[in-house]
């Protein structure tokens, strides 16, 4: 009984992904990559920008990628905030780690360039 | 007399109980606990995949080691056969929505059909990364086995670090292998899926609710492949 219930109250908040919104969540993700491939084919083999830049772009690309997959195809976006938050903060965490491993694999880096 | 009503008075905020704080149905919720500690496993890999090539000097240049496209051009076409492939997984996550959506308005044939699209596209994608991982074979990589120093020169634009070559093989197998091994799982599950639906069962039930289940499954495979995109072949 509660579970009908349950799916009945989300059924509401369903209507907000229409057809015309997953193509148009489609059209972004295929700009967004299209723009991955321009930065790695055409800017920098020509040097318009550095490469730790470029990274730089390719990761924040590649996080609102991430953002729209989850949000929209993943439903995320019409869920309850406190789902929403209890799912965020942990791929937060998740991507703080990566940033202090990287950090750490740049100052191994360092230290055996200096040896 | 007035406080005591007040005490008995029926809470009816969401955390007081008697329903679901999150208004989602108990099989999506554990779908999502699931994915969570599924993005830990992955986080895992990409992390030392990460950290290993941020601490070598050198590291073999993407854009030389795949610049093939199987059956077509063997060199000279860099990241063009990963396009092919980001471009199937990401359409074949637009069928799986376009499923679900269908099974919103209860569309057996149209869920039906948009299952057997996103199958087809699971299929192409394993069998274009059964391509790469050939092509990578022949070349000499594989788990603890990398081609001679000669040929490595060819792969890498600075100085050739054997280390990073090996490190470079054994994480592109283990991380490609295992997002494979999920799109495989998901392949398999969406099978299940569409043989349920054309059996009538969610008719039956009156809900789609477990296409919606494996859709989330098939999207967080997308997810960590846009990860995978990023970090092994543009980087």
């Amino acid at each position: 009984m509660s579970e009908h219930h349950a799916h009945t109250e989300g059924h509401e908040e369903h209507a907000g992904l229409s057809k015309g919104k997953i193509w148009q969540v489609f059209g972004i993700l295929l700009l967004i990559t299209v723009i991955e491939f321009i930065v790695a084919l055409w800017v920098l083999p020509n040097g318009y920008m550095s490469h730790s830049i470029g990274n730089f772009v390719y990761i924040a690309l590649t996080l609102v990628k991430a953002f729209y997959i989850v949000a929209y195809f993943m439903h995320l976006k019409y869920e309850k905030l406190g789902l929403q938050l209890s799912l965020t903060v942990s791929f937060i965490f998740i991507m703080y780690f990566i940033v202090l491993m990287l950090i750490e694999g740049g100052f191994l880096n360092l230290h055996m360039m200096s040896h | 007399m007035n406080s005591v009503s007040q005490l008995d008075q029926v809470k009816t905020g969401p955390w007081n109980g008697g329903r679901s704080p999150w208004s989602v149905e108990y099989g999506k919720i554990m779908m999502w606990f699931f994915l969570l500690s599924d993005a830990f496993t992955f986080s895992s890999l990409l992390i030392y995949y990460g950290a290993q090539r941020f601490s070598k000097l050198t590291w073999p240049d993407p854009d030389l080691v795949f610049q093939s496209i199987p059956g077509i051009k063997d060199t000279g076409a860099p990241l063009v056969f990963v396009g092919i492939m980001t471009f199937i997984l990401i359409m074949s996550s637009v069928t799986m929505v376009l499923a679900v959506e269908a099974g919103h308005r209860r569309a057996k044939k149209e869920v039906i059909w948009w299952m057997v699209a996103t199958i087809i596209g699971g299929f192409m994608f394993l069998g274009c990364q059964a391509l790469e991982w050939t092509h990578l074979h022949h070349e000499g990589f594989w788990w603890g086995q990398i081609p001679s120093a000669e040929e490595l020169k060819h792969l890498f634009t600075g100085d050739v670090s054997l280390v990073a070559a090996q490190q470079f093989a054994n994480l592109f197998f283990t991380i490609t292998g295992f997002h494979g091994f999920h799109v495989f799982s998901g392949v398999v599950i969406n099978i299940i899926i569409l043989i349920m639906t054309i059996n009538g069962t969610f008719e039956r039930r009156g809900h789609y609710l477990m296409v919606e289940k494996v859709g989330l499954y098939w999207h967080f495979v997308d997810l960590v492949w846009v990860f995978v995109f990023t970090f092994f072949y543009l980087v």
